[in-house]
Order: C-alpha cells, then sequence, then structure tokens
C-alpha cells in the first residue's frame, strides 16, 4: 500500500493498463502536451509518446467516434472529457452508437472503450461545469456506469473498466482529485465492476451514498454515533450494473434506508434505489425510504447558493433522524 | 455466397477490362436483383420499421468495392444494402436479416438499418445521419496505430454533410493522415430536401478541398467512365493520404418509411443501370452471353 492522492491512483491505473496491453490508448482534449486538464494525465505522453496518448482538437462527439471506431477494430480506447458536462456533446456517439453496436450487430462487434472524466458538483463552476451526468448514462442498456469514491476505488475500478470488453463511463470528480487514501501498487489490483462495499458497519440505519456525498455521510454517521444512533454507510460504487444484493443486504439488516444523491432527486439514483428497494424487500422496511437530493434547479454560481442546492450535512442528518424515528424507532 | 469484385484487378477508364466489366455488372445486378425482391416483401409486409432501397446508385458500390482488398474497411450509413452485398456479404443472411429471422447477419436484431458483417470487413449499417463519419476516422486511425495497410472507405450521403460530424471526421482524417476514403453519394435529396435548399455549397468535393484532402467529383453513374475508387488513389490512400470523392447518384425509390411519397423531383430522376461500356458493345466482341446484356438493358 502506498499513500497516494486519488488523481494520482488514476494515473497509476491508466500506466500500468497502457504497460499491460499494446492495445490501450489515451485520447481527448489536451490530455497529452498539456499533461490533462486536470493532470490525470500527467507524463503519459512521456512514457508511451504520441501514438498512444492522442491530443484533440475540441470536438467531443468527433473524438468520441474515432475512439468508437478504433475499439471496433481491436483497439481498446481511453477517452477523456475535459468535464463530463461536454459529453452530452457525445451523446449521440456514447447512446446510439458505443451502447448499441454489440446489439445490433448480433454480437458481431464490441466496443471496448472507457470514456472518463470528472462530474458532479464542484467548486463554483456555475450550472454548465457542475451537473451529476451518470443519470444520463445510467438509463442506456449497454453502458456500465462507475463513480468511484476513495483513491483506491478510482485505481481499482478504472482498471476493471479498461479491461472490460464493453463501453464504461467512468465519472471522477474535481473535487476528489487531491484527496489522499491507500492505494495498493500491485498492477494486478483490481476492482470487480457491479460490486458495492459496505464502508461503515452499523445496525440502525442504512445511508447509500458516493463521491462527495459519502464523504459528507460519514461525517454525519459520526456525528450521529454520539446520539446513540448506527449508521451503515453503503457505496454502490458502480451504479449499473448496480450491486442490488449488498443493499438489500443491507436494509434486511437496519430496516431503514436513506439514499444521498448530489444531482437533482427527480428520476434519480434514489428513486432506482427506493424502487427496487420496495420491491425486493418491502417486508423489511420499517419506514418509508427517504431521499435527500440536489435542489431542482440548475447549479448556481455564488457560493452560499451553491450550498443550498446540494444535500448538506444537516439535510442528511434529518432524514436520517425522521427515518429511525419513524414508526417508534 | 456472392460473388465480389474486390480481387479484381481494375483499369481505370474507357479501356476497362472486361472480365471486370462483367463482374461489376453482375455485382451491380445481384444489388438490383436483392432490392426489387426486398421491396416486393416490404409490400407483402414481410419486411417491417424502415427500408432504405439502393436502386439507382448500383454503380458506386461495384465500381468503389472493385478497387478495394478484401481486408480493407467499409463502412456506411441506412442506406447500405448495396455496400454491404458489394463487399462479399451473404445475399441469403442479408435477407434474413431484414425478415427478422435468428439466421440473418446480425441475428435479426439490427434489421435493413443496421447490417454488419465481420467476415468481409463490413462495418455497418448505422442510422443516424453523419454519426459514422467519426468511426471512419477511428478506423483509420486503428489501421495507422497498428501499421497495417489497409484502407477504410467511409459511404454517406450529402445529407450527412450539413451535420458537424462530417466536417469534425474530415478534419481529424485529414490532420492525423489517416487511410480514410470518403465517397459521398450525393443524389441530390436528403429525403424531401435536396442539397440547394441544404447546403451553402453544393459542391460538395470542395469540402474535402478545404480540409486539404485530395477531392474530386466524378460520375457515379458511370462505372466504367470513371470507377469510384480507383485503384491509385487507393494506393495513394494505403501510402498515408486521405480521399474524397462526391459522386453524382440518382436515387429511384423514394425514402424508406411506409406512405414515404416521392416529391416530384424525386419522381423524374432515373433509375437505370450504368452497363459497363465494353458490354454494352455486346455482342461484338465482349465475350458476355447475350442474356446477361439484355437483362442489363430490361433493368434500364
Amino acid at each position: 500500500m502506498a499513500v497516494m492522492t486519488y488523481r494520482e491512483a488514476l494515473n497509476m491505473a491508466l500506466r500500468e493498463e497502457m504497460r499491460r496491453d499494446g492495445r490501450v490508448f489515451v485520447i481527448g482534449e489536451e490530455v497529452g502536451l498539456y499533461e490533462g486538464a486536470y493532470k490525470v494525465t500527467q507524463g503519459l505522453l512521456k512514457e508511451f509518446g504520441p501514438r498512444r496518448v492522442v491530443d484533440t482538437p475540441i470536438c467531443e462527439s468527433g473524438f468520441t467516434g474515432v475512439g468508437i471506431g478504433a475499439a471496433m477494430v481491436g483497439l481498446r480506447p481511453v477517452v477523456e472529457m475535459m468535464t463530463f458536462n461536454f459529453a452530452i456533446i457525445a451523446l449521440d456517439q456514447i447512446v446510439n452508437t458505443a451502447a448499441k453496436l454489440h446489439y445490433m450487430s448480433g454480437g458481431q462487434f464490441n466496443v471496448p472503450i472507457v470514456i472518463r472524466g470528472p462530474g458532479g458538483p464542484a467548486a463554483q463552476l456555475a450550472a454548465q461545469h457542475s451537473q451529476s451526468m451518470e443519470t444520463y448514462f445510467y438509463h442506456v442498456p449497454g453502458l456500465k456506469v462507475v463513480r468511484p469514491t476513495t483513491p483506491m476505488d478510482a485505481k481499482g475500478l478504472l482498471k476493471s473498466s479498461i479491461r472490460d470488453d464493453n463501453p464504461v463511463i467512468f465519472i471522477e470528480s474535481e473535487t476528489l482529485y487531491p484527496v489522499k487514501g491507500e492505494v495498493p501498487e500491485d498492477p494486478d489490483f483490481v476492482i470487480p465492476l457491479g460490486k458495492a462495499v459496505v464502508r461503515r458497519e452499523g445496525k440502525d440505519v442504512t445511508v447509500i451514498a458516493y463521491m462527495g456525498m459519502m464523504y459528507r455521510a460519514m461525517e454525519v454517521a459520526e456525528d450521529l454515533a454520539k446520539e446513540g444512533l448506527s449508521v451503515e454507510l453503503v457505496d454502490p460504487r458502480t451504479l449499473r450494473p448496480m450491486d442490488t444484493e449488498t443493499i438489500i443486504g443491507s436494509v434486511r439488516k437496519t430496516h431503514r434506508l436513506v439514499v444521498v444523491e448530489a444531482g437533482a432527486g427527480f428520476a434519480g439514483m434514489g428513486s432506482e434505489i427506493a424502487s427496487f428497494v420496495t420491491e425486493q424487500a418491502f417486508d423489511d422496511l420499517d419506514a418509508p425510504v427517504e431521499r435527500v437530493t440536489g435542489a431542482n434547479a440548475p447549479m448556481p454560481y455564488a457560493r452560499n447558493l451553491e450550498k443550498l442546492k446540494t444535500p448538506s450535512k444537516d439535510k442528511i442528518a434529518a432524514a436520517v433522524r425522521r427515518v429511525c424515528g419513524a414508526n417508534g424507532g | 455466397m456472392a460473388k465480389t469484385v474486390a480481387q479484381q484487378k481494375a483499369i481505370p477508364g474507357p479501356g476497362l477490362d472486361p472480365q471486370l466489366a462483367r463482374r461489376l455488372l453482375g455485382t451491380m445486378l445481384l444489388i438490383r436483383r436483392f432490392e426489387e425482391k426486398a421491396a416486393e416483401a416490404y409490400t407483402l409486409g414481410k419486411i417491417g420499421g424502415f427500408l432504405h432501397l439502393y436502386i439507382g446508385e448500383e454503380a458506386v458500390a461495384a465500381g468503389a468495392t472493385s478497387a478495394l482488398r478484401p481486408d480493407d474497411y467499409a463502412i456506411s450509413a441506412y442506406r447500405e444494402h448495396g455496400h454491404c452485398l458489394a463487399k462479399g456479404a451473404d445475399p441469403r443472411r442479408m435477407m434474413a436479416e431484414l425478415f427478422g429471422r435468428r439466421d440473418g447477419l446480425s441475428k435479426g436484431k439490427g434489421g435493413s438499418m443496421h447490417l454488419f458483417d465481420r467476415s468481409v470487413n463490413f462495418l455497418g449499417g448505422h442510422a443516424i445521419v453523419g454519426a459514422h463519419l467519426p468511426l471512419a476516422a477511428g478506423v483509420g486511425l486503428a489501421i495507422k496505430y497498428d501499421g497495417r495497410d489497409q484502407v477504410v472507405v467511409c459511404y454517406f450521403g450529402d445529407g450527412a454533410v450539413a451535420q458537424g460530424e462530417f466536417h469534425e471526421s474530415l478534419n481529424l482524417a485529414a490532420l492525423w493522415k489517416l487511410p480514410v476514403i470518403y465517397l459521398c453519394e450525393n443524389n441530390r435529396y436528403a429525403m424531401g430536401t435536396s442539397t440547394e435548399r441544404a447546403l451553402a455549397q453544393t459542391e460538395i468535393w470542395k469540402f474535402g478541398q478545404t480540409y486539404g484532402i485530395a477531392s474530386e467529383r466524378v460520375d457515379g453513374m458511370d462505372v466504367d467512365g470513371d470507377l469510384e475508387v480507383r485503384p491509385d488513389v487507393r494506393d495513394r490512400v494505403r501510402a498515408g493520404g486521405r480521399h474524397g470523392r462526391s459522386c453524382r447518384a440518382r436515387r429511384r425509390r423514394p425514402g424508406g418509411r411506409p406512405g414515404a411519397r416521392r416529391s416530384d423531383a424525386v419522381a423524374h430522376r432515373g433509375g437505370h443501370l450504368p452497363v459497363p461500356r465494353p458490354l454494352d458493345a455486346r455482342p461484338r466482341g465482349s465475350g458476355l452471353p447475350d442474356q446477361g446484356g439484355s437483362r442489363a438493358r430490361e433493368a434500364a
């Protein structure tokens, strides 16, 4: 184990996979000479050269399509979106082509592509650069969607994503890039896609969160422990396919569930989780499932308004207390 | 299996080798007959969804494929039956696909607009206008990445030219010197909208020039006068160039939707099969049985 930042963990994953497999290459805006808008690809051009670290002009649809075409005939591209908000420009390529080629060609062609970059609320980046983009992708059959919370997950899940034979949407976070954590240096270390993790054991209530919301929920759990509430924290890590088994298992244990997500709540992750928990574990629930979500508005710029838009510790704590108080607790 | 003309050594211009001329005619006739049968089955309700026929444009696919090697790639939009047949796909498996059968090329999951055949390097079958052009650049990038000497032919219609991805793809292919041949089948109508109503520059080949891609306009109805992809073009692209071609072609059938009406302008365009000159002079020295030539004329 080594202690490193989330950014360094991603860089290590890219480097190891590029060393392991000559078909893996990186393509996107500023990934080479500039070494990445957020320095995730730092040093890759120097080690692997311009053949495998391809700088593109600003044309998300074009270079995503290039990645898909290259993947159809045997390469394994890692496409960087400078921020995932820009992936909307390539949404047609991702949804209509990458996600569907394997199916609509009757299995003749597959698209082993990873599309990665930061997304979600950051630091006053305002309406067009702060969206929780996962919702746009996890609805689509044929796509896998990953949101890695810790440096260790960032490395292990990115490596699995690159090794996957089908398209993976891998959304990081600007605010997590400098976060430090323990990361295995073993080049064979991977975390399988579709596996949730219990980050904190508890018995009174299950809280599901990922990315920045998980760090916030962790603080809430520590605070509430002082009040005698025992919170179990589950991080899905992969949103599609979702590890429903781990989530249901936790709900059967605690009988209460709160889902926290940074994005707007309507038809969000929390809606889906509440739905399958109700379908599969209705009799285990002692209280209605609660969702703590971002406000139903674009992200404002002003710092105080930005804070109002995203789920706060207070809101999370209040939801946890409500579900624990329901039905006599 | 369909006969492919892919392995023939083509000689550009009017001095077309009679053997090649015969194969070109065979490919064109195969496409014409396939499409006529598909139209019949569509009318009978045995083929569903959209059916975009290639009738009237056969010379482009036949001519272009004649200059390719079997291991070269072809990628197309949704009026792709002819490109897929010319590349050498099994017409029975293609028709099975149109019928939605499990023995179809894509196991019945793709249909008319999503024909793929990995065994002949036919990469589809893409039904969002313009979206497959960046894919072609990606295939070109992979060829260059691996240091191979294949080329990819990218067929598209005049309707794709107004899309941003046309320009993004040409820019990237030119910038990175990718072995892509862009072949525009300009039948002058994107569904019901004429190029005059859609493009500020209707000389489509000039867009290629803008990106520094050697480009030219050819007559897509003159299969032997100017083969759609001449061997010298292919070899130049193989050696690291790019190439753009805009073919004038005539689509005889209207668009692919049930109940699609042909506008007057569309209805009045022709749909004859261009018979290669050496064969058109039949029976004087073409070596072709009478039947072949006469059937071709019948199709005119």
